[in-house]
């Protein structure tokens, strides 16, 4: 694909970092890469300041493999520990207020439209528990109900952890974090539930234990988003710091979480049902 | 009102969080003016400072930004041969360029790029006392700059595509292709005139090292052997 934003100008190549000649020349951009790849391409998030072994930053990067189109898909994030990572992601990034990020997305997708109307670009939300189903909630209902079309995908830690371990709506009833020593009151909120009475096309709640279906998740969320109507994912990525899991359980307590009360739940509406199926028998990635 | 004397924008550091050149009462020039030092100039004079500070002062050094390093439409290709022209004429040189702006953690290597969240580490590192901008949108340039004349000795050269930048020392607003082969021009006429740069006359483009070690395979990439 003759995508001039990813050509060097003549004669700078030997002038770039290592980085840049390797995305250029073995970036997933323009070709659909697959989970079992990896190793052989260059990816769009290698380094980043998140805590080690913190499953944000892992789905983070599987959920990056999975855009259908990398080199036409703008990431929105805001406040929050995974914006750390996204804000240095080889794709662009806007950062919307804490609050804001699903009114920043829904103009964006717009002036996309208008500015771009023969080529698909995808937008999408990747925000915490917090930014999510707390102080951006208002906004991210309000664009559900617009149907405005993105993805929105909640980083749930059940937690804020980036200021240190306050509670949030995602936290479940009874918890204690380091801010919230009483424990929490009140459930964990509904989001899929709420999701689903606001008609958002493709629902998916899952946790990153199994890395090839958050690739093909995240694949159908933006398919969904780019054709049909909003889809929402919902992820635990547990944090690590204020849970107290060692580095290397992570993954452990992402299975247990999984198979005792997180489970995979995908809602899809007909409409976005009968598109994907669609585009499965192409046999295409809605290139 | 009595009228505001511009301050005087030379070369730093100027001490941490240094008001910016518009806030002093530093005006833009306009097309066919440029600006030197905080003072608006013909835009031949503001060429003959540029030149002048480019070849004698150390390890002179192009920063080219994302405007001139990806071919991204029509017209960038002649520009970023210019760029590459004018390089070519400063002994001494090397291009450390900016290919974006996302932030780099947890660290940056200071000769294979300049990041606008800490251009300081690059100056410093590589010890650069003269630069150009060229192809750097301008809200970043403008940060850069602030942040260049806060921190470090760096004379500041900004070849805008737009409207130029208060805080970089010698600034030309709307250079395009022709204004960068302009300064070239210049260079050149001053080195046949006498002026001896500081760096000797060798020509071509010093590597430095993180670009000698990508050159010479000494740098793992994907696809190598994978
Ligand atoms: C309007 C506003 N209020 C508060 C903050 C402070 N703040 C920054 S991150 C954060 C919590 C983040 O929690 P969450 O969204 O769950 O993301 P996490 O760090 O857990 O990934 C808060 C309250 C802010 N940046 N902006
Ligand atoms: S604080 Fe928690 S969520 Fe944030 S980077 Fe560290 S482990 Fe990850």
């Amino acid at each position: 694909m003759a995508l001039r934003t990813l050509q060097v100008a003549p004669g700078f190549m030997r002038f770039m970092p290592k980085e840049y000649q390797d995305l250029v020349e073995n970036g997933p951009f323009g070709r659909q890469v697959k989970l079992s790849d990896v190793g052989t391409f260059k990816e769009i998030l290698e380094e980043h300041p998140m805590c080690e072994g913190c499953a944000m930053a892992f789905f983070i990067r599987l959920a990056l493999m999975g855009l259908p189109n990398p080199e036409h898909t703008i990431m929105v994030g805001t406040a929050g520990c995974g914006r750390m990572a996204l804000s240095q992601a080889a794709i662009p990034f806007v950062y919307g207020n804490y609050c804001d990020t699903n009114g920043v997305a829904t103009g964006l997708k717009r002036g996309l439209a208008i500015r771009f109307p023969e080529q698909d670009k995808d937008v999408v939300v990747m925000a915490g528990d917090g930014g999510i189903a707390d102080i951006g909630f208002s906004q991210v209902m309000h664009s559900w109900f617009r149907k405005e079309k993105f993805t929105t995908v909640m980083l749930d830690n059940e937690v804020y952890g980036n200021t240190g371990g306050q509670e949030s709506g995602m936290t479940c009833r009874g918890t204690m974090v380091k801010m919230a020593p009483r424990g929490k009151q009140f459930d964990k909120i509904d989001m899929l539930g709420l999701a689903r009475t606001a008609g958002v096309a493709y629902i998916a709640r899952l946790t990153p234990a199994n890395p090839s279906r958050v690739v093909s998740t995240i694949r159908k969320a933006v398919l969904v988003a780019r054709k049909i109507g909003p889809s929402y994912v919902q992820v635990y990525t547990s944090c690590n710091i204020e849970y107290s899991i060692p580095a290397d359980k992570v993954l452990d307590d992402a299975r247990q979480v999984e198979k005792e009360r997180y489970g995979y739940l995908e809602i899809v509406s007909e409409e976005a049902g009968a598109y994907l199926e669609s585009v499965a028998a192409e046999g295409g990635e809605g290139r | 009102m009595a009228e505001m004397d511009p301050c005087s924008i030379g070369p730093g550091p100027a001490g941490l969080l240094p008001p910016s050149a518009a806030s002093c009462g530093v005006v833009l020039p306009r097309k066919g003016e440029g600006l030197v030092e905080g003072r608006i100039v013909g835009e031949q004079a503001a060429l003959e400072v540029m030149a002048r500070e480019l070849l004698t002062r150390k390890h002179p050094t192009v920063f080219p930004g994302p405007l001139v390093l990806w071919d991204w439409r029509d017209g960038v290709s002649p520009k970023a041969a210019a760029v590459l022209e004018l390089a070519e004429e400063i002994p001494g040189v090397q291009i450390i360029p900016m290919p974006d702006y996302r932030p780099i953690y947890p660290k940056i290597d200071p000769e294979a790029v300049i990041n606008p969240c800490h251009p300081n580490l690059t100056i410093w590192h590589n010890k650069i006392e003269v630069c150009v901008f060229v192809g750097v949108h301008c809200h970043y340039a403008n940060i850069t700059l602030r942040m260049i004349r806060a921190g470090t000795n760096c004379y500041t050269v900004t070849l805008c595509h737009s409207a130029g930048h208060e805080d970089s020392m010698a600034s030309l607003p709307f250079c395009g292709a022709e204004q960068v082969r302009a300064l070239t021009g210049t260079i050149r006429r001053l080195k046949r005139q006498g002026l001896r740069p500081l760096h000797g006359e060798a020509r071509g483009i010093r590597l430095t090292g993180a670009q000698q070690a990508v050159q010479e395979g000494l740098v793992w990439q994907h696809g190598d052997g994978a």
